[in-house]
């Protein structure tokens, strides 16, 4: 093959496997503690280490949720954080099947000489830091590389460098048993329609694979998070759900090989209910798709959570509640059976897009 | 729905595929050669209409891919070929690549020609009827081959031929022969084959190739030709393994080429894919030359007496072909006079 041989390849042909399990998705609770931070002051709770710790218990422990979850992506510190009564988050998980997932990147830097196109750091010692992570329980990791549209972006060199740095990611994780997501967000900024989103997507995603293939990863032991296929935030005109699936599914089709198993999308600017209605057509949609098309979503899954809970002790029980409800609607949306039923929380149908998102 | 995304899911409708009878003046003329037949015009006429109107045949194809000369040649009777295959419910298709020439500073590697005014000659093929395209590259597995420089410019040279024939209305094969010669293990063929395939598919994006509307023509993964052999189950699983790193779901179909292999082996291989249980968003087919004609070949000898035996006997590989898309080939086919027969040629030019 062309692959490289790893000690850990059927391990990871099979956790690549598990998490595009059908009813099953991933969820994303790696904010760093910056973004954290601005999560927390959104509903007045102080950033310290006893608050991020409590949200995630909030999380973790929410009884009835962990069977629609087949992983978590976790921030480093969380990897080490405990519950209240002294249990690792990471064997909460390990109990209830879930994943532990880690993420890996040190954020973006900017590309001298583009327009405030950027890459991704954290290469240097990221083999050590995957051993690390794989022996305190890890077997997954995330990267995310971040492009823009724009009158000239994304740039021939943008989309080779993120893609070129997602693959020797994907690769160092594979040499030490980690699973790679490999991310490229293509930013939903802009006032470009869906066909334009459609065109970058599709560039993208082929660039990603040329240079998976260059570096000889295993696919079957690679997970794809992509942006769906949407017009920009600023667009005049709006996309019907199943316009959405469309449009997404046939940049999948045209990209991303069959090898793949599981293709888990973020949620990018999108509330609560569209990601999950989104999701929904897109498995409703009939044509092939020989890839689980999943969620790995934050925002889109803790948005409710977040203002149900606002810190207090008191409302966790209705914090776990609307956590429920997203994480059961978009288990049911994997099988096309969502029916928008999902008892909304408060904000499930606020948009989540800040301009230019920075995690 | 385009018309191109309409021809290049009906060539891989389940139970047809392709009957390559593109062969030049000069490789037909071999072919000929071998049965003690003269290479004149109206033998390869005979021999095109012996194909093209056996009994049979015609149902279990898709395509017909013709060398120039064949797509404005008529029957016997008078009547067009492009008309029998249409008439057939066969789209007509036409090798438009003008050979290959070596590239300087290589191991005696090439790159294909025949991109120059290629757009008018495939809109005066579309007017004669056809509908699909063949343009084939060719690599070859060695110590250091193929060259990254190789496997560029053949895929790229792939690409430009693509975007060009979709333009004029032809539904592009893309071929991206890996020559079985060598003596290398099957592990090697599959990550050349990978590597071959992912560089076509970077470059038919490059290019903004409409992939609904194309065709693969590949090797099948197999141990090189002076390696030991394998059975069909192991070639099927590695050759469909490297089409599912490689190939995107968009394409309607993928149509394999025999290379050396005899009748029998080929058909059998195609079979065994058929039967994998495993992820094939692709129609898995033929387009096969050498391994649906040999035996007729040979019946047939250039005698006007032979032709009803040598039109049974392609109906023989045609039907065996037809059922191995559909996994169903119980390896019963009445093998004719040298199905069994390799047919390997050592570095093989069309």
């Amino acid at each position: 093959m062309s692959c490289f041989k790893s000690k850990y390849a059927d391990e990871l042909i099979a956790n690549a496997a598990y998490i595009g399990s059908p009813g099953k998705g991933i969820l994303a609770a790696d904010e760093s503690t910056g973004t954290i931070g601005k999560r927390f002051a959104s509903i007045n709770v102080e950033n310290v280490e006893l608050n991020r710790r409590a949200l995630r218990e909030l999380l973790f422990t929410t009884p009835g949720a962990l069977q629609y979850i087949s992983g978590i992506i976790l921030f480093e510190e969380t990897l080490y954080q405990k519950t209240a009564s002294g249990k690792p988050f990471v064997d909460v998980m390990k109990e209830a099947k879930v994943l532990p997932g880690i993420k890996v990147d040190k954020g973006t830097v900017e590309l001298a000489g583009t327009n405030g196109e950027t890459t991704t750091i954290g290469l240097d010692g990221l083999g050590d830091r995957c051993k690390k992570y794989y022996e305190a329980g890890a077997r997954f990791a995330k990267w995310r590389a971040v492009l823009k549209i724009g009158a000239n972006e994304p740039s021939e060199l943008a989309i080779h460098e993120n893609a070129y740095g997602l693959a020797r990611y994907a690769v160092i994780c594979q040499e030490n048993g980690l699973v790679p997501i490999v991310e490229p967000e293509i930013l939903v900024d802009g006032s470009h329609d869906i066909e334009k989103c459609a065109y970058v997507t599709e560039r993208v995603l082929a660039a990603c694979y040329k240079a998976l293939n260059d570096h000889h990863a295993i696919l079957e032991g690679t997970l794809l998070k992509p942006n769906m296929v949407t017009p920009g935030s600023d667009s005049k005109s709006r996309a019907e759900p199943k316009v959405i699936a469309e449009h997404t599914v046939r940049a999948l089709q045209r990209t991303v090989p069959a090898a793949i198993p599981a293709v888990v999308f973020l949620s990018g600017g999108q509330s609560e209910e569209q990601a999950t209605v989104n999701l929904n057509a897109i498995n409703q949609l009939k044509g092939k798709k020989p890839w689980s098309l999943t969620f790995s979503y934050g925002r889109a899954l803790q948005q409710s959570t977040l203002k149900a809970w606002g810190g207090k002790e008191e409302n966790v029980e209705n914090a776990q509640k609307a956590f429920l409800a997203r994480a059961k609607a978009n288990s049911e949306a994997t099988t096309g059976a969502y029916k928008g039923d999902a008892q909304l929380g408060e904000g499930a149908s606020e948009s989540l897009h800040v301009k230019d998102y920075k995690y | 729905m385009t018309p191109l995304i309409a021809n290049a899911a009906y060539i891989g409708t389940p139970g047809k595929g392709i009957l390559a009878a593109d062969e030049s003046t000069g490789t037909i003329g071999k072919r000929l050669a071998s049965i003690n037949v003269e290479n004149v015009e109206t033998n390869r006429r005979a021999l095109r209409e012996l194909l093209f109107t056996a009994p049979g045949a015609l149902p279990c194809l898709s395509g017909v891919i013709l060398f120039e000369e064949t797509l404005y040649q008529k029957s016997s009777d008078g009547k067009l070929f492009v008309d029998i295959l249409k008439e057939g419910g066969v789209l007509p298709g036409i090798k438009v690549d003008k050979g290959t020439v070596e590239l300087a500073g290589t191991n005696g590697e090439t790159t294909t020609q025949g991109l120059d005014g290629l757009g008018e000659r495939c809109k005066k093929y579309y007017e004669a009827g056809a509908r699909f395209a063949k343009w084939r590259a060719v690599l070859k597995i060695g110590e250091n081959e193929p060259s990254e420089h190789s496997i560029h410019e053949n895929a790229y040279g792939l690409a430009r031929y693509a975007v060009i024939c979709q333009e004029n209305g032809l539904v592009p094969i893309v071929e991206p022969e890996i020559l079985v010669d060598g003596s290398h293990d099957i592990h090697k063929c599959a990550a050349v084959t990978e590597r071959v395939l992912a560089a076509c598919y970077k470059a038919l994006s490059d290019h903004h190739v409409l992939l609904e509307g194309t065709l693969l023509k590949p090797n099948m993964v197999t141990p090189g030709s002076d390696s030991a052999k394998v059975a069909p189950e192991v070639i099927a699983e590695h050759t469909v393994r490297a089409l599912q790193r490689t190939v995107p779901p968009a394409v309607p179909a993928i149509v394999f080429l025999s290379g050396g292999q005899s009748e029998e082996e080929a058909t059998k291989n195609l079979n065994a894919m058929n039967q994998l249980k495993t992820k094939k968003p692709w129609s898995l087919s033929f387009s096969f030359g050498r391994a649906l004609q040999q035996s007729t070949l040979k019946t047939w000898a250039g005698k006007e007496e032979n032709v009803k035996a040598a039109q049974e006997a392609l109906y023989v590989r045609c039907k065996a072909n037809s059922e191995a898309t559909l996994g169903t080939y119980k390896g019963d086919a009445k093998l004719g006079d040298g199905a069994a027969e390799s047919l390997h040629v050592k570095d093989y030019k069309y």
